[in-house]
């Protein structure tokens, strides 16, 4: 699948951006890395015009809670309601509820093997398939963890 | 089949029309078709920008996007990147050297994984060209995965070709050797801030002169400080397609598109795999495959 690995706002830190896009790399995927401090509509036009599938938004800042669910907005206004969106980072468990609310599938923390992340999309390629709920505009009762 | 060309017609009417998560979509379209949809544009205009890995290529691009955006142009990318032999999955990378800052809607950057393909470059990037003309973007521009020497598909495929090579290449002998700089319109030393630059641009220059070809520009230029882009621009945009090029244009054109039928051949992984087992010869194998080929009159 094509995929984004986005740091979105202010947070210089993206070593774990990294390592997952390289797993995703080996895992067969092509991956389109945007950089940092990414703003949200940087992020949803980089989506559009990589025709992604998949959005990966790492954040470490604590700044999660406002800019996700932002995204997440922003691409269902943008008629992007397909993408599939997950996230990683430094997310506390007490946030979880909001991110799935606002559109997250999966939200991945530090320490989590990297093979987890690949069997997610394989699972979210296969309820796209079957024309489950998957992208950030269906339904959100489901989410991966 | 049909419904398929329809379904990219459609989309190349909305993305003229200026919707641009249809020229997104278009171009995934173009990508994944089995038989290339064919567009022309009048007004085409695209350069190749070709030259070794880490010369800079993608952040002399962003440079030059920025001069062309102030001067009012809309520019599109299309940004290749190697695609694993063994994976099959790709880490691409090139735009975050062209995002220093937010391009906004003048700008059109998509990268791609180069596949499988031979040459490293698929025949279809020339019909992304075509359609982003057709859409109005006035300046294209093609960058390739970082290559050697010998690696120059891309100048089928675009009207100017841009070499970017850093200073410390190696001595005249290597500028000596034949292939990409026969090819390229102009050639850009990047780096100019580090030492050598002036030496390796004097060697390529001499180089050039040896073969009686002094008409073409040998720039120094720094991407990182933003040195020597407007001059080099001047010079892009003020040369004139070549015209011995232009057989070998065609010849490397007539190569690419050979290459993308037979790549894209529905028998192809059942005839390697008779290949593996030593069931044919490989000149059976061409036989077999390049009979079909023409049959299909294509």
């Amino acid at each position: 699948m094509r995929v984004v690995i986005a740091k979105p706002g202010l947070d210089g830190h993206d070593r774990g951006a990294k390592v997952i896009a390289r797993a995703l790399r080996d895992g067969g995927h092509d991956v389109i890395y945007t950089g940092l401090r990414k703003t949200p509509s940087d992020i949803v036009r980089i989506v559009n015009d990589e025709d992604a599938e998949v959005l990966g938004l790492s954040t470490l800042s604590g700044a999660h809670d406002s800019l996700i669910p932002k995204i997440c907005n922003h691409l269902r206004e943008a008629g992007l309601g397909n993408v599939i969106v997950f996230a990683g980072g430094i997310i506390p468990e007490r946030d979880l509820e909001l991110l799935y609310k606002s559109g997250v599938r999966a939200v991945f923390g530090p320490g989590t093997p990297t093979s987890d992340v690949l069997d997610f999309l394989e699972e979210a390629l296969l309820r796209k398939q079957n024309k489950h709920p998957i992208g950030v505009g269906d339904d959100l009762g489901w989410h991966w963890n | 089949m049909a419904l398929e060309l329809s379904n990219i017609n459609e989309l190349l009417e909305l993305a003229i029309s200026g919707d641009r998560r249809s020229l997104s979509r278009l171009m995934t379209k173009i990508a994944e078709s089995p038989q290339i949809p064919k567009f022309h544009s009048e007004s085409s205009w695209t350069l190749g920008v070709t030259g070794p890995p880490g010369a800079g290529k993608s952040t002399l691009i962003g440079q030059m996007v920025k001069h062309w955006v102030t001067a009012g142009e809309s520019v599109a990318v299309l940004a290749l990147d190697p695609t694993s032999p063994i994976s099959g999955g790709s880490f691409l990378a090139d735009r975050i050297r062209m995002e220093g800052d937010d391009l906004g809607e003048t700008v059109f950057v998509r990268s791609i994984a180069s596949g499988n393909i031979p040459g490293g470059i698929s025949p279809y990037i020339w019909s992304m060209c075509q359609a982003l003309s057709l859409c109005g973007w006035t300046r294209i521009v093609v960058e390739t995965v970082g290559t050697g020497q010998s690696e120059f598909r891309i100048a089928a495929l675009v009207d100017r070709l841009l070499l970017v090579d850093g200073p410390d290449r190696g001595d005249i002998i290597q500028a000596e050797k034949a292939g990409i700089l026969e090819l390229a319109d102009v050639i850009a030393i990047n780096k100019s801030d580090l030492p050598r630059a002036v030496s390796s641009a004097q060697s390529i220059r001499t180089s050039l002169a040896l073969s009686g070809d002094d008409s073409r520009e040998v720039l120094l230029v720094s991407a990182l400080e933003g040195v020597g882009v407007e001059k080099l621009i001047s010079t892009i945009e003020s040369c004139e397609p070549r015209s011995e090029r232009n057989e070998m244009i065609m010849r490397e054109r007539l190569i690419s598109e050979w290459d993308s039928l037979l790549v894209t051949h529905s028998e192809i992984d059942e005839i390697i795999a008779k290949l593996c087992i030593g069931s044919i010869t490989v000149n059976e194998a061409i036989q077999i495959l390049s009979s079909s080929i023409v049959q299909s009159g294509e």
